[in-house]
Parts: structure tokens; C-alpha cells; sequence
């Protein structure tokens, strides 16, 4: 989720695709990821390099690709969209893509970035999340088995307050500066004018790229990205309301997906003599007309269409009473003798 | 919320001749009931009570017992019964009996009836009863899988969030993927198999919930693992252990659904390219396995079909593939049994099963997937509108509509109404009052007005409230004050002034 609009926060949308890169670079599909970004940094008039959101100066590495889906986006990402699609409490006319389908099963990733303060999270400059509605909305999501564990990781300023309140089960929180502190940005591109990055994504983004499906590296390592001396702020991590430990979690298990499978040794056995089945296709196919558009738009029509002619109104109450308040107006200031003249 | 539900299964033993044992506490017919207890944690407990029914054989009953084999007689005995869903009936045989084979104690027939040989005494022969009632009604472990949601995870078995859950509906998809369309054309009569194989199963099912078949052919459709070539079978080989990675990139490319909100069932047929043929999957041992199939739980299934090479060098490109749909339906069949959780491997040697054929399941496997079901749903339901009710207590200014609350009272009365059937021994019906209820408790649980967005922390009113007031408030004070001071002072006056 990155929340915040406006150009120059370029870097909250370039942390948000670095991440959504790395997560279906490791495999998981786009039906089970669910992007928000508050504002268009790719097409946006002021971008000089439109079609791109770079996540390194010098314009090394392009983040958006040319296979990003974004599920909400510019106005629609708000904290009631956002803690609908975590509840599920959704209209019922809304698209498969819009939701998260997940049941008792599904590890979820959950990263959130933007300018965020002691407790709270700021979407869209207009409206903000608190530290305790998200705690309430694990909450819900853990009573109806939403979850199986959820790791959520937050790249604002005084980041750790969001993860304070949480007391659901089987939840990982890192976030990327302690509270009282500010999480920095990492380096302005000149070309562009922006900031591109922030200190701790960049540095995780760096980690995520030594990440394979089949690796084996853990949670405490992913801990120890962006220390103090390169970050300047602290980041924090809480995993008291997880019930493994986190040397054992593997990153793949969040940002990657790796499937249990299991062999099949049954099969059924079917009686194949069962009336009604043709097992041949005909020799030839059958020579079918090829297809065409319909003639949807008649555009020969349309442009040699003369304007149309639009019908004469009588002016409505509005213009009248304009206009007789004004009239009314010079003839009190002017006197009325004027009248005459006029008539 | 605690559960309390009472399962009963309705047994009738029949006791063919010369297979009474000889200490019956009672003369047949008789009744009796047993009851267990299986208790999954300390707020959820279920009972099983198996009310038996002992009694001997009817006239027609004898003769069809008197067939050559056990599936004759099952299928002469089969027209005899009148078992409702949830239902048993057991027919007892002299132990020395020539319907059951040697060495097999149990004959399990395709519908809802079994065939058990006499143990010589009645304590015996009632525990091989109960061991034939658990496979065929439902086992302590498949009732803690059902509720797998109020099991503290460290006591979880390995069964628990292996199978589907209950829900109202699944669509099922069948996609071929085809790498290598320039080597191979390959034509699969999908239409054709699934009104002829599938359809027979899925309507069995449809009792169980609605389902929605698709199919798909995929082109230039890899999968994410490059096989290894062995030398000794000249052959490719995928380890099990590169599995898990296959599925991933491959589902990137299937699409999903956008219609339906119900779980997705996907089974694709990998024909492999020309030159990674022929591949077969590796199981744990090495050794290849004999379906070149494997599934994941909750998602699907995949199978490999490889294709011959053409018999001469310069036969011409693309070769022409028609697919042995029945081959691969069997196999298709068979995962989708084990997605569901039927599975016919961890039996004792001494049973033997019947095969149900094209139907795909046999009505007592469909009662277990029902007893299943319908305790999960009960469950579910009081998880939910518990929590629903813990929502309400906890954030005050939520308003709740009338037909949200229309649904609460729904669901409760689907759900005790279901209880008390399940208490009777009517399976069917309860099953489906549970499934009303589940339908009713998601409706309201998860109502778009009941999003809770206001919360205001004490600060935040005071950050608020306070510069807004605080300065209004000065003056108003300060006159208040100036006029208690003037009344005080003009009430002394008086008695200044004269």
C-alpha cells in the first residue's frame, strides 16, 4: 500500500513496486496480490521519463515494468477501502481482483508506506489510519480465520508505533524507525528532481534481489537489513505474538510461495464403455467463416457529421433573477428617471 | 463459543444364519446404544451415539445372502434397504462364511451397507461394528480436522487444513498446457469427458455443494523447473522436491475466475515438449511414479502425458496428439477424491472395498464428507456470530441494520435447528439447515455497514476540542465570575446604602 499522492512523494510509490517486484519475482501471481497506490508516478505530467519509477539514481533499475496491476488506485485508496479489503466487509459488486480471498491457510504480507507519525498513518493528506484501527481490523481478520500468519512491515516515520498495539496471534511486525524518530530517504535523482527511494526499502529491496524460490535464509536476517549506521534510523521489528521462531521462518514463506505437494497414488477406475462418448474428432474441420469486429463505430459516419443543431431554451430562473438584481441595482443607484431613456 | 453437538448414527446389525453369537444379553431383535465422547478442546466437545439396531435376517434377506460372491449379494441385498442418508446397515455372515475372501473380515459395499464376518463373541464382533461404523460414518481425527479452527496449532494433526473447507460452491477448471505447440497438436475432447466421466461424479457431489466446470488450453505454458535428463531410463526426471516450485509460475498464466467468489479447483494436463520427453515425476524414493501425477492440497492437480516419438525421424511436424481422455480422467478423479479428503489408502488389510465405479464415490464416503461438513459448519456459525457479538460489545456506536439482524436470527435458528437434527440421526436435513446457516451468519458477519471507522483516542479529543473551547470558554468564565462578584457585592449594598 503506499498512501501518499502528489510528485514528490515519488519515493513512497518506488518503495511500494520494489516490494510488489521482489514478491512476484518469487512467484506469487497477481490474483493474490492486492496493490494500492494513491497516485500515478509513471504517467504523471511532471515525470521526464514517463512509463518509468525508478528505484536507483542513475536510472538503473526500472520498478514498473511493464507487467504491474494495481487494484486501487489514486483516490480509491482510502482507510475505508483498506480496512474493507482486510475485513472483507466489501460491496458485493466488487471484482475478484479487489479482494483478499484468503482463508486459514494463506500467510499474508503486509507492506505499508507513506509519512506516518506516533500512531498513525497518514493516507492521501486527508485522512489518517490509527495504530489501534489496524490492531482491531488483525483482530476481525483473525476471528474469522483470515490468516494463517501475517507479517506486516511499515516504512514511514516513528513506524514502530503502528505495530504497538497489535494483539492478535501469529503476527510479525517490522517497521523502519523507532518511535521519535524519522525514517529517512535514500538518494535524489537529479534527471528526475525527486528523492527515489527510502533508506529501509532500498536496503531490503537490495536483500530481496539475493533471494531465490528455493532459499533458505530466514527472519533474523531480514532483521538485520538497514542497521543504524547506514539507515540513521532505528528500525524495529516485534514478533512476541508469534508462535514460531522467527529463525525458522524462511522469507520465502512471506514473499515467496512454495506449495506442499503430494503425489498421487489413487486412481479411480472408470468403466469406458459408457454410452454417449465420441472418442474421435472428425477428420477435417469443418471450413468455418473467419471472424470479424462488428461495425461498431461508424467512424465514416461520424466524421463527416455536421454539428448538430442545438435547440434554443428559454434562459432559466437563475439568469433571470441574475439579471433583474442587476437591473434593479442601477436603477435604485441612478435613479429612475433613467427608465425612459432606456425604453 | 462452545460447542456441544450430538452425532448419532442409526445402525441396523443383521445377523445372517448361524451368525448369532452365542452370548447375546438379550433375545433378538434388541436395542442398544453406545456412546463416546470425542472432545477437542475444553469449550467443544462431541458426542457420538450409535443407536444399534440387533436383529435377524428377513426370508429375502437369507436368500440374497446366499450368492456366490460379495458383490452379488450386496447388490441383491441393495433394493432390500431402506437406509437414509447417515445411516448404516451390517450384515452379519458365520465365520466361516465363503462370501468374504480369504483373509478379509470386512466387505464395504458402494452403498450403505457392509458385510461382516462373525468374531465369535458378541464383544468381537461389536469391535470389528465399530471399526466398520468409523470408516464409514466419521473417526475421532476427521471430526478434530472439521474443527482444525478451535485446535491449539501445536496439537494440530497432519490431516487438519489438508482438505477443503466446506464451502457453498467450487468451480473446477481443467486447462491442457501445451509448451511446444510447433512439435505437438494436441486435441482433447474435454466437453465429451467431463458429461461422460465427470458429470456422473459432480452430480453425487451436487448434494454436497453447487459446482461449475471450466476448461482452458494454455500455449507456451512452461513450467518452472527445468527436468533433469537420466542417462540409465533415457528419460527426463522431475524430482519431488522441485514440485512445489512447478505450480507458481504456471498458475501466473491460468487466470482466474472473475465471476465467482467460490474456491478454485484447477487440474491440468502437462503434455511435455518434444525435447524434454518423455518426463516422469520422481517420488521421494527416486522411483517414477506410476500415475505422473501430483496435487496440492486446496489447490489441484497436475499430470504429465507424455507423447511418443514419432516413429520415423522425418515424420512431419506438428504430430497429432489425441488424448486418452479416460486415462486422464481416472487420474483426475482420483485427486479430486483426495482434495476432499477421501482417500481409500489408510484402510486395514482385512477390508475390502467395493469400487463405485463412474459414480465416483460411494454413498457412504458422500456421509462422510457430510458428517464432516456439517460440524464444520456449526462450527463456523457460532465462531462467527460469537465474534459478531464480541464486535457489537466492544465498539458501541455501530449501527446494526434490519436485515442484518434479520440474518443473526436466521442463522441461529438454522443453527440449533441443525443441532437438534444432527440429535435425531437426520443427516440430511441437518446438513442442510447448516448450510442455511452458514450462508446467513457470512451474509451478516461480513455486511459492508459494518465497517467500525470511529475511533477517537482521548488525545485526539482533546487535541481537537481543546483549542476550539479553551479560548471561547475564557471570556465566558471570566463574565461568570464578574457576575457572581456583582451579586455577591449588590447583596452586601444594601445594607450599606440606606
Amino acid at each position: 500500500v503506499c498512501t501518499s499522492r502528489f510528485w514528490f512523494n515519488y519515493r513512497h510509490v518506488a518503495n511500494t513496486l520494489s516490494v510488489y517486484r521482489s514478491v512476484k519475482r518469487l512467484g506469487i501471481p497477481d490474483s493474490h496480490i492486492v496493490l494500492m497506490l494513491a497516485d500515478d508516478m509513471a504517467c504523471n505530467p511532471r515525470n521526464p521519463k514517463p512509463a518509468t519509477v525508478f528505484s536507483h539514481k542513475n536510472m538503473e533499475l526500472n520498478v514498473y515494468g511493464d507487467d504491474v496491476e494495481v487494484d486501487y488506485r489514486s483516490y480509491e485508496v482510502t482507510v475505508e477501502n483498506f480496512l474493507r479489503v482486510l475485513t472483507g466487509r466489501i460491496p458485493p459488486s466488487t471484482p475478484r481482483s479487489k479482494r483478499l480471498l484468503s482463508d486459514d491457510r494463506s500467510n499474508i504480507l503486509i507492506y505499508m508506506t507513506g509519512h506516518g507519525g506516533n500512531g498513525f498513518l497518514k493516507f492521501q493528506d486527508s485522512e489518517e489510519i490509527t495504530n489501534v484501527e489496524l490492531a482491531d481490523a488483525f483482530e476481525q481478520m483473525w476471528q474469522k480465520r483470515r490468516y494463517n500468519e501475517l507479517l506486516f512491515i511499515i516504512d514511514t516515520c516513528q513506524g514502530a508505533s503502528m505495530y504497538e498495539r497489535f494483539y492478535s496471534p501469529n503476527i510479525m511486525a517490522l517497521a523502519s524507525s523507532q518511535v521519535g524518530e524519522d525514517s529517512l530517504s535514500h538518494q535524489p535523482d537529479l534527471g528526475i528532481g525527486v528523492h527515489l527511494m527510502d533508506r529501509y526499502t532500498f536496503y531490503v529491496l537490495e536483500f530481496l534481489e539475493e533471494i531465490h524460490p528455493a532459499s533458505q535464509t530466514n527472519m533474523n536476517d531480514l532483521f538485520q537489513v538497514c542497521p543504524k549506521s547506514l539507515c540513521v534510523s532505528t528500525p524495529g521489528h516485534r514478533t512476541d505474538l508469534f508462535q514460531r521462531d522467527p529463525q525458522n521462518v524462511l522469507i520465502t514463506d512471506f514473499f515467496g510461495s512454495v506449495r506442499k505437494v503430494e503425489i498421487t497414488t489413487e486412481t479411480v477406475s472408470l468403466d469406458r464403455d459408457v454410452a454417449g462418448f465420441e472418442s474421435k474428432f472428425p477428420e477435417e474441420e469443418l471450413a468455418t467463416e473467419p471472424l470479424k469486429y462488428a461495425e461498431q463505430l461508424p467512424v465514416a459516419q461520424i466524421i463527416h457529421q455536421k454539428p448538430k443543431q442545438k435547440d434554443w431554451h428559454p434562459p432559466g430562473g437563475f439568469i433571470l433573477g441574475l439579471w433583474a438584481l442587476i437591473i434593479m441595482v442601477f436603477f435604485k443607484t441612478y435613479g429612475i428617471k433613467h427608465m425612459k431613456h432606456v425604453f | 463459543a462452545s460447542v456441544q453437538v450430538q452425532l448419532v448414527v442409526p445402525i441396523v446389525v443383521v445377523f445372517g444364519p448361524g451368525s448369532v453369537p452365542g452370548d447375546l444379553p438379550r433375545p433378538l431383535p434388541f436395542r442398544d446404544v453406545q456412546e463416546m465422547e470425542i472432545s477437542v478442546n475444553l469449550r467443544t466437545s462431541v458426542t457420538s451415539r450409535y443407536e444399534m439396531l440387533y436383529r435377524s435376517t428377513t426370508g429375502q434377506e437369507e436368500a440374497a445372502l446366499a450368492a456366490a460372491t460379495a458383490r452379488e449379494a450386496d447388490a441383491a441385498l441393495h433394493p432390500l434397504q431402506d437406509t437414509t442418508l447417515g445411516s448404516l446397515i451390517m450384515y452379519v455372515v458365520t465365520e466361516t462364511s465363503p462370501l468374504l475372501p480369504q483373509g478379509i473380515n470386512v466387505y464395504v459395499g458402494k452403498h450403505r451397507s457392509a458385510l461382516v464376518r462373525a468374531g465369535g463373541s458378541l464383544a468381537a464382533l461389536q469391535a470389528r461394528l465399530r471399526e466398520v461404523t468409523q470408516v464409514m460414518s466419521f473417526t475421532a481425527s476427521s471430526i478434530a480436522a472439521a474443527l482444525s479452527d478451535r485446535v491449539p496449532d501445536g496439537q494440530l494433526s497432519p490431516d487438519a487444513r489438508r482438505y477443503l473447507k466446506s464451502s457453498l460452491g467450487y468451480e473446477i477448471t481443467f486447462s491442457l498446457l501445451n509448451p511446444d505447440p510447433k512439435s505437438h497438436t494436441v486435441d482433447w475432447d474435454i466437453e465429451g469427458a467431463v458429461t461422460c466421466y465427470v458429470k456422473p461424479v459432480l452430480d453425487k457431489l451436487s448434494l454436497v455443494a453447487n459446482f461449475s466446470v471450466d476448461s482452458q488450453i494454455l500455449y507456451y505454458a512452461v513450467l518452472g523447473v527445468t527436468p533433469r535428463y537420466d542417462k540409465e531410463s533415457s528419460s527426463f526426471l522431475l524430482s519431488a522436491h522441485s514440485l512445489p516450485h512447478v505450480i507458481n509460475p504456471v498458475e501466473a498464466r491460468l487466470g482466474s475466475s472473475a465471476a465467482s467468489l467460490y474456491p478454485v479447483l484447477n487440474f491440468l494436463l502437462y503434455v511435455p515438449e518434444r525435447s524434454h520427453s518423455p518426463l516422469y515425476i520422481q517420488d521421494k524414493d527416486g522411483a517414477p511414479v506410476s500415475t505422473n501425477a501430483f496435487h496440492s492440497p486446496r489447490w489441484g492437480g497436475i499430470m504429465v502425458y507424455n507423447v511418443e516419438a514419432p516413429a520415423s525421424p522425418q515424420a512431419s511436424l506438428p504430430l497429432h496428439v489425441d488424448v486418452d481422455m479416460a486415462r486422464v480422467m481416472e487420474v483426475f478423479l482420483a485427486q479430486l477424491r483426495l482434495l476432499f479428503g477421501l482417500s481409500r489408502d489408510e484402510l486395514p488389510p482385512e477390508f475390502l472395498l467395493e469400487s463405485p465405479g463412474n459414480e465416483g464415490l460411494a454413498d457412504w464416503e458422500l456421509d462422510r464428507l457430510l458428517w464432516a461438513h456439517t460440524v464444520e459448519n456449526i462450527a463456523t456459525v457460532s465462531t462467527t456470530l460469537t465474534s459478531l457479538a464480541q464486535l457489537l460489545d466492544k465498539i458501541g456506536n455501530i449501527v446494526i441494520k434490519d436485515d442484518v439482524a434479520s440474518e443473526v436470527y436466521r442463522a441461529v435458528a438454522s443453527v440449533q435447528s441443525a443441532v437438534a437434527k444432527l440429535s435425531l440421526g437426520r443427516l440430511h436435513a441437518a446438513f442442510q439447515a447448516s448450510k442455511e446457516a452458514v450462508t446467513s451468519s457470512e451474509k451478516a458477519f461480513f455486511d459492508p455497514s459494518l465497517l467500525h471507522l470511529l475511533y477517537f483516542p482521548d488525545d485526539q479529543k482533546f487535541a481537537i476540542y481543546i483549542p476550539l473551547f479553551l479560548p471561547m470558554a475564557v471570556p465566558i468564565l471570566l463574565s461568570l465570575a464578574k457576575i457572581v462578584r456583582e451579586t455577591r457585592q449588590r447583596k452586601k449594598e444594601p445594607t450599606k446604602m440606606d
